[in-house]
């Protein structure tokens, strides 16, 4: 018994010491992470990010540098008063503004970097850099901020800001304090414009100083810079369309039909892109984004869904084209409107009657197509299934439902079927003369500018369209083969003609003829969309939302381009000029139009947006008064002209 | 037997074996825990790992030494060796060089030597020759009192220097004592004692008055025959408590406060976050450490010379007492559990060779050789696990030093030379 006290304890202490090895080494141990490990230190070198230029050359975005105080909790020693009063002072925070953040931090993590003082001046940079090695647990990062060369064109170029940390959980590429692409190219671009960080794996001794390269550096990446991109954007179109866009609320997408390409993609009201750069960034992003009056973050080229109207009826004629249910000579009468028995289905104005095909799209004429669209969905038995193959039609133009480009914002739009009717009136209860407002581009149909701006694109090339995108070129790579293929819609290419003369003839003796410019061939439909609003919780309507969707030239068009203006009344009057004038622009390269140009810029929507929000009673549409913007003291021709579409 | 087949080398091969395997592979954790940059030279005497080179070469004509040696010498100078070594520990206070606040060095020039590593195996000797004594009866309290006095001295002069941990050592005798006839109520006492000072303040004096009235009172009823008079019983509550009692006293007063954190740490007494965080930073940082460095290794470990602690020196103290966590860095489990089965085969080999001596003598130096080094082994492996409170011993064969490393090495070739003697006895 007594040999055996030792020899017991021995395999007892032994089988005690590998239990407890293996619990830690083995049981409670991950596998081995680098940047897990506190003795390596990561010093990351950010790549310049990718510049972009328009697509002429010009240089829209280049960088500069900007130097954040980051910092590592657990290694952060405490500071007597007179370092830290130094110290604040050099970051000019307060000291509460120095304990919150440094818990903010720890909160976060004790051992990963997180950003302190973002977005040093140069000036507090020099001054800091010095001291830096006083103050431990805290060290400077260079980074590259944006550097616009440019005040327009902030919904195309959008913006970076920091990574939050679902970022960083999804894409562990991204640290804490990383930049990334918010909005706009920036977005959308993200992977090829930020290249790859570079990273050092530096060893620490337990003073946290360096001791040399971790592995002799074998770990080590140099930072790869981003690519830079040339973008479809024309900045000379885009910086006309913002100054149009002045005083208004509303969008413009121009597309090159030939290409798919968006020559400009403006929004009003828009901001200086140079807001959201540096410190004030998240302050002024905020402030931008809560207004929810202007909301100048919403792209109104992109994302203002709204039913088309009239602009639409050209779809319709083409539909009846191919579905051989009306001919271009067919006539139809129209008595200020539709009658279904003796009701009135749907209003019109007052043109000379009968119309063919022709004078039915050049004067817009509600009643004819209603009874064109009437021929579509009756054409078989089952209206589900006319309503079905018309949707198809429609959708081929791409519209209902995503383009599928390269931005990074958009709606479907809506373009209702068969089903749709079933679910909202119940199965095979319902017919043609429910839903007649689809005709003309009312009702259930929705559609975003640049979708109609791709319409139109398709329309000018007699049955196809490229995807509209931003993109036109990245260094040392190729865009995206879908943006080369041409996407076919389902209607023949010589029922496109005697619909594109329909469009001519809007410009030629139609509802836009005063927005005629010599020497180029447009074509043309305007529409008006009616908006209502809750007012105290009482549906209120407002003025008609101005639209407009064109092409030109008429044949071979280099341009295709849809404008919508919030509140602007009948479509010729604030879109029809702003599209005639952008077609000009671009084409030709200056204004002979001087007069469209004076009305547009003089001419101000801002009482009209304000009234919603007056509490007082209003007056809408026909009639409201026109704003004059006094500064610019023209009283010219405020002269409307009145033709209604 | 073994040594019969081996008729050119006597030796217990096995033994060295095991001893060569710890000094090498000690050797190599060294290097990598001390080297600062490129290693230019394995012999350069300015770095720590060459210093210890020289050691290692020196050991081996340390052994050549003591084993040329014939070994009745060791039995017949075992006093006058245990004199020699306490003079050289009493000599310390008035030659004594401070290091770290402890007077256990003595310099002579650039050389240091540590009497204190060379007492360990100088009281074993006098233990086994007073033991061996045929007048001697381990079960007679004058007797016992005499083995105390011959390991209180050294612990006492060691204790007056300020070297708590190696005082801690001179308990490794208790398994001498009992192997050699000290009365089971001993190992029953010494058991209760430890039990009854963790409770204590564990739990707290009340709590544990509380158990001991509870156990005793099991054992009295249980107990139909012989159960002795209730007094007695009231008189080893009374004990109980008092000890319980003394060392809570003992522990908040006569403690210096570094040594009261290290045990507040362990029994995770400390409720106060604030000075917890306190402690974890100033007397658990070097634990802790050495926890995340041991941790870091994972099964494999992270390579010879390429653990980021170990190069970073984030383990204070890392090539001496903490030269285990570099094991566990660099070689991962599979290294961990390499040294701590080769402790345990090498305590248990000596153990079996002591067993079948024929001299009681050798037969007591050989358990006092293993005691020693199973207290070392305990104490400095637990401790660098976080397995019992920080108490600053070497990991024999293994950690950085000269004395150390020379003084275990005697300790454990003279138990070799006496063994080779069992057949050929004088
Ligand atoms: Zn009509």
């Amino acid at each position: 018994m007594r040999k055996l006290l030792l020899l017991t304890t021995v395999i007892l202490v032994g089988l005690v010491f590998i239990a407890r090895l293996f619990y830690l080494q083995v049981y409670n141990s991950s596998a081995y992470n680098i940047f897990e490990d506190t003795a390596i230190r990561k010093v990351y070198k950010y790549p310049k990010r990718g510049y972009v230029y328009d697509r002429n050359g010009k240089l829209l975005v280049a960088n500069q540098p900007s130097y954040d105080v980051m910092v590592i909790p657990r290694e952060v020693s405490p500071l007597d008063s007179l370092d830290l009063e130094e110290f604040c002072g050099l970051l000019k925070i307060t000291k509460e503004d120095y304990q919150n953040k440094l818990k903010k931090a720890r909160n976060y993590s004790p051992r990963l970097p997180s950003p302190f003082v973002p977005q040093l001046s140069k000036t507090d940079y020099a001054v800091l850099q010095e001291k830096m090695r006083k103050y431990e647990g805290f060290y400077i990062q260079k980074r590259s901020l944006r550097s616009y060369q440019t005040n327009i064109g902030a919904n195309v170029l959008g913006d970076l800001g920091e990574v939050n940390r679902r970022i960083i959980k999804r894409q562990p590429y991204y640290k804490l304090g990383d930049l990334i692409g918010k909005q706009g190219i920036e977005l959308s671009y993200e992977n090829v414009l930020r290249g790859v960080k570079g990273i050092k794996f530096i060893q620490k001794d337990r003073h946290n100083k360096d001791i040399g390269p971790y592995k002799d550096g074998i770990f080590d990446t140099l930072p790869k810079p981003g690519k830079d991109i040339t973008i479809t954007i024309d900045s000379e179109l885009q910086a006309y369309g913002e100054l149009l866009m002045k005083y208004k609320r509303g969008g413009i997408v121009a597309i090159d039909p030939q290409s798919g390409e968006i020559l400009a993609m403006v929004t009003g009201p828009s901001y200086n892109p140079n807001l959201l750069v540096g410190r004030e960034r998240n302050k002024n992003f905020s402030r931008l984004f809560r207004d929810t009056i202007n909301m100048p973050t919403f792209d109104r080229g992109l994302q203002a869904q709204y039913p088309p109207g009239s602009p639409f009826k050209v779809i319709n004629a083409l539909i009846g084209l191919q579905e051989e249910v009306v001919d271009i000579d067919d006539k139809f009468t129209c008595r200020m409107g539709y009658y279904y028995g003796s009701r009135r289905l749907t209003g019109c104005h007052h043109h000379r009657s009968p119309v063919d095909m022709n004078a039915g799209i050049a004067q817009s004429c509600n009643a004819y197509f209603v009874n064109v669209y009437r021929r579509i969905v009756d054409k078989y038995d089952d209206a589900g299934k006319g309503m079905n193959i018309w949707a198809d039609h429609a959708k081929s133009f791409g519209l209902g439902n995503y383009l599928n480009n390269d931005l990074s914002v958009g709606r479907k739009g809506r373009i209702p079927d068969g089903n749709y009717y079933d679910r909202q009136y119940g199965d095979n209860r319902w017919g043609s003369t429910y839903i007649v407002s689809n005709a003309i581009g009312q009702g259930e149909v929705e559609a975003t500018p640049i979708q109609l701006a791709n319409m139109a694109a398709a329309i000018g090339n007699r049955g196809y369209y490229y995807t509209p995108h931003i993109i036109k070129n990245i260094e040392g790579d190729t865009i995206p083969s879908k943006f080369k293929t041409p996407k076919y819609t389902t209607i023949d290419k010589r029922h496109f003609e005697p619909v594109i003369q329909g469009m001519f003839d809007v410009y030629n003796k139609g509802t836009a003829q005063s927005l005629r410019i010599p020497g180029i061939e447009i074509c043309g439909k305007t529409g008006t969309a009616e908006n209502f609003v809750k007012i105290d919780s009482v549906k209120t309507q407002l003025t008609d939302h101005s639209i407009f969707v064109a092409f030109a030239p008429k044949d071979n068009p280099k341009i295709a381009i849809a404008v919508f203006v919030e509140n602007g009344y009948w479509g010729s009057r604030f879109a029809g000029r702003m599209a005639s004038l952008m077609i000009e622009k671009y084409i030709k390269g200056h204004i002979t139009r001087t007069d469209l140009e004076q009305w547009i810029l003089t001419h101000s929507l801002e009482n009209e947006y304000k009234k919603p929000y007056s509490g007082e009673p209003f007056k809408i549409n026909g009639e409201t008064t026109l704003q004059v913007i006094p500064e610019y003291g023209i009283n010219s021709n405020s002269k409307d002209i009145n033709f209604k579409n | 037997m073994l040594r019969e087949n081996h008729r050119g080398f006597k030796f217990d091969w096995i033994t060295i074996v095991l001893f060569l395997l710890l000094v090498v592979f000690g050797y190599l954790n060294i290097l990598s825990a001390s080297h600062v940059g490129e290693i230019t030279s394995y012999f350069d005497t300015s770095q720590l790992y060459g210093k210890h080179l020289i050691f290692v070469g020196l050991t081996f004509v340390l052994i050549v030494l003591i084993l040329s040696v014939e070994a009745k010498f060791y039995e017949r100078f075992a006093s006058i060796i245990y004199l020699i070594a306490m003079l050289a520990l009493i000599g310390l206070f008035i030659f004594g060089k401070d290091v770290n606040g402890a007077r256990s060095w003595y310099g002579i020039g650039s050389m240091t030597i540590q009497p204190s590593e060379f007492a360990k195996f100088a009281t074993a000797l006098a233990i086994a020759k007073f033991i061996s004594d045929i007048e001697t009866n381990m079960k007679t309290v004058k007797d016992q009192l005499k083995v105390t006095a011959i390991i209180f001295i050294p612990a006492i002069l060691i204790l007056l220097q300020n070297d708590a941990g190696s005082t801690i050592v001179y308990l490794a005798f208790f398994f001498v004592f009992y192997r050699e006839g000290l009365q089971q109520v001993y190992l029953i006492i010494a058991l209760s004692l430890i039990v009854l000072a963790i409770l204590g303040l564990k739990f707290g004096v009340l709590i544990t008055a509380i158990i001991a009235t509870l156990l005793l009172a099991s054992v009295y009823f249980l107990r139909k025959k012989n159960r002795g008079s209730i007094f007695q019983y009231i008189i080893v509550l009374i004990v109980c408590t008092s000890f319980s009692y003394g060392v809570k006293l003992f522990y908040e007063h006569g403690l210096k406060p570094h040594q009261q954190n290290r045990i507040s740490l362990w029994l995770r007494l400390e409720k106060d976050p604030a000075k917890l965080e306190r402690m974890k930073k100033a007397e658990a940082y070097n634990l802790i450490q050495s926890e995340q460095a041991i941790s870091s290794g994972g099964v494999t470990g992270k390579g010879f010379l390429q653990g980021t602690r170990t190069t970073g020196k984030f383990v204070p103290e890392q090539h001496t007492d903490y030269i285990f966590s570099t094991v566990g860095e660099e070689w991962g489990f599979l290294g961990t559990s390499l040294v701590v089965l080769t402790f345990v085969l090498l305590i248990i080999r000596i153990l079996y060779l002591a067993e079948g001596q024929k001299s009681q003598f050798s037969r007591v130096y050989g358990y006092g050789v293993a005691s020693i080094l199973f207290v070392h082994f305990t104490i400095n492996i637990g401790m660098v696990m976080g397995l019992i409170p920080t108490v600053g011993i070497p990991l024999p064969f293994f950690s950085y030093g000269g004395s150390g490393l020379w003084g275990f090495t005697i300790l454990l070739f003279i138990f070799v030379k006496l063994d080779s003697n069992k057949i050929n006895e004088w």
